[in-house]
């Protein structure tokens, strides 16, 4: 079983769009791949919207804790305002209870200890929901994150962990999860352990300059990667770019999409293009995962 | 007025409003390095320097405290391991192992050690930078290092910072001046680093697109904003794909949408050759230098 985990440094690039077709082509190629999608993106899951899923599942995700005050129990000594380094704590005058901002909360627990009452206390959080779904091209494990919420990274390995026991069982030969776009917490989350990476960039600074960020992250972490080049053709010297800069950092450009307004559309159709198999952007994908079956996946 | 530029979903075109709105703001006054300042909180991908073309005055190095045990006080007694929420300490029969990356700078084995065995000295994460810009505004930003996962760390010592303050730093600085507007630019996504660019803003831009994905994930950055109790506006980029339902959400959810970008492919062209949109533009200039007014008449009406 190998896991494959689509990547992007910067937003917006069509990493979702991307491992939709991939998955897509895939599952229903011949011959077809025994296949589990992830979405790993539980700050904004939107992989789920391209595919249609049918969930049967989903559990509670309760992680990290954050301090409660009892106001009856609270003497107004407010030790713990001094105590809390992250402005959590919210004064509300000489003798009076403050109040815990919950979403300021970093979870530590100094105001616990700093309080001579016993008034605060640890209290586990709701932070998210585990989904587990069915879709026309395999299994989709997913995930939400309450907004506002904290522990994005670990709700990030509890969706993959969950999808790599249930691919182990079923005999799942490829697992494709949808990354979280940055190189902090949540994508860290995400590569760990995975075995390989595509990056999905676009050409102009912004694109090249997360390019690098996100590449050296994955060679940080040590996994194999490779690039895809998406909207390729919006500037005329983006493919040219783009193949300095991997040429230069050794690294391999497994597929090249030309800009298509079919993309979009099928966005707004909520299907992968994929399943628009004469579109200019279809074709790029087809060879894309051509390519990575062939070339790249071990 | 403290405006955040944010947005679920990556990529909807946070900097390229973020960078437009401080220099539409900075046109406006005699002195814009001095009053308009943009703070770009994208501290794992940061995009807007692209854009503005700084020359960073400020370098500095930041990262929360972490512990420092001396072993000759310490008594392997246990008890820093047994308060971390973090896991970040383990003692063993002979000696204390610290896990610094689960570290978040609570301070809390410090002040419980019984034998004040344990100092806190600063992990480096990230940097932070500024300077003055060649279209008005400075730019504040911070970069968390390649490899580090924390990033709200970063965001925090870069808002504490503001770099108002060319020079050396430290606590020894005369009050800083305080800029008219800073215009801050958040990270995507919904949760902590977000939450933490956007705490103190006193009102929110949220920059979305008419699709399925931009409607997604406005809904959720909707919420964090409605928990912060802050105004918010809309502004939909790349309109025209014909996807009605975001105007439907926004009406809903009582979310004026103060500005509509049409799809061009001069503008995509444009902007990432890092040319500021209000150069692709100009038409916009008037329109994003009245929303400090806009969001000032909103939190009125809102009377939050």
């Amino acid at each position: 079983m190998t896991e494959l985990v689509v990547l992007s440094g910067k937003g917006g690039t069509g990493k979702t769009s991307v491992t939709a077709g991939l998955v897509h082509l895939a599952a229903a190629g011949s011959p077809p791949l025994q296949l589990t999608a992830v979405d790993a993106d539980v700050d904004a899951a939107n992989l789920a919207l391209l595919l249609d899923p049918e969930t049967e599942a989903e559990t509670e995700f309760i992680s990290g804790k954050v301090a409660h005050l009892d106001p009856d129990l609270c003497s107004g000594h407010r030790n713990c305002l001094q105590a809390c380094r992250f402005d959590a704590v919210i004064d509300r005058g000489a003798g009076a209870a403050p109040l815990i901002d919950e979403l300021a909360c970093e979870g530590c627990a100094a105001c616990v200890y700093a309080c001579p009452e016993g008034a605060i206390a640890m209290q586990p959080e709701l932070t998210g929901y585990l989904r587990q779904s069915r879709t026309a091209w395999g299994p989709l494990y997913h995930a939400a994150l309450l907004p506002g919420g904290e522990n994005s990274g670990k709700l990030v390995m509890a969706v993959r962990q969950m999808a790599r026991e249930a691919a182990g069982q079923a005999g799942s030969e490829l697992i494709v999860t949808d990354g979280p776009p940055g190189i902090g917490c949540p994508v860290v989350s995400a590569i760990t352990g995975a075995d390989a990476a595509l990056i999905v960039t676009e050409p102009g600074l912004a694109g090249a300059h997360d390019l690098e960020r996100i590449v050296q992250t994955v060679q940080h972490f040590g996994l194999p990667v490779t690039i895809c080049l998406n909207k390729a053709d919006l500037l005329p010297d983006g493919v040219a770019e783009v193949e300095r800069f991997a040429h230069g950092a050794g690294i391999s450009i497994a597929g090249v999409i030309p800009w298509d307004e079919e993309v979009l559309e099928s966005v707004v159709a909520r299907r992968p293009v994929t399943t628009r198999p004469d579109s200019p952007a279809a074709r790029a994908l087809a060879d894309l995962w051509a390519r990575l079956r062939d070339d790249f996946l071990p | 007025m403290r405006i955040a530029v944010a947005s679920g979903k990556g990529g909807t075109g946070k900097t390229t409003l973020a960078t437009s709105l401080a220099i539409a703001l900075a046109r406006e006054v005699a002195d814009p390095g001095e009053r308009i300042l943009l703070r770009d909180c994208d501290v794992e991908t940061p995009n807007a320097h692209l854009y503005l073309e700084p020359r960073f005055d400020v370098r500095i190095e930041v990262g929360p405290p972490v512990p420092a045990v001396d072993e000759e006080l310490c008594t392997l007694c246990g008890r820093c391991a047994e308060v971390c929420e973090f896991n970040a300490i383990s003692v063993l029969d002979d000696q204390v192992l610290l896990f610094s990356d689960l570290c978040r700078g609570c301070g809390l084995c410090s002040t419980i050690c019984p034998v004040a065995a344990i100092s806190e000295v600063p992990r480096i994460l990230g940097i932070i930078e500024a300077g003055p810009t060649p279209f008005g505004p400075r730019l504040a930003r911070g970069v968390l290092h390649t490899g580090e996962a924390l990033a709200v760390p970063v965001i925090r010592g870069l808002k504490q910072w503001d770099a108002w303050s060319p020079g050396s730093g430290e606590d020894t600085l005369p009050d800083p001046p305080r800029p008219d507007h800073i215009v801050i630019d958040c990270p995507p996504g919904t949760t902590c680093p977000v939450v933490e660019s956007m705490r103190g803003a006193e009102a929110v831009l949220l920059v979305t697109e008419p699709t399925p994905f931009g409607l997604h994930d406005l809904e959720l950055i909707t919420e964090v904003v409605r928990f912060l109790h802050l105004p918010a506006a809309v502004v939909v980029n790349r309109d025209g794909t014909g996807f009605d339902d975001l105007d439907a959400f926004c009406d809903r959810a009582g979310l004026p949408i103060v500005l509509r970008i049409p799809f061009s492919r001069a503008i995509a062209e444009g902007t990432a050759r890092g040319r500021p949109l209000i150069e692709i533009e100009p038409g916009l200039a008037d329109e994003l230098a009245a929303l400090p007014e806009r969001f000032a008449a909103l939190g009125r009406e809102g009377g939050s």
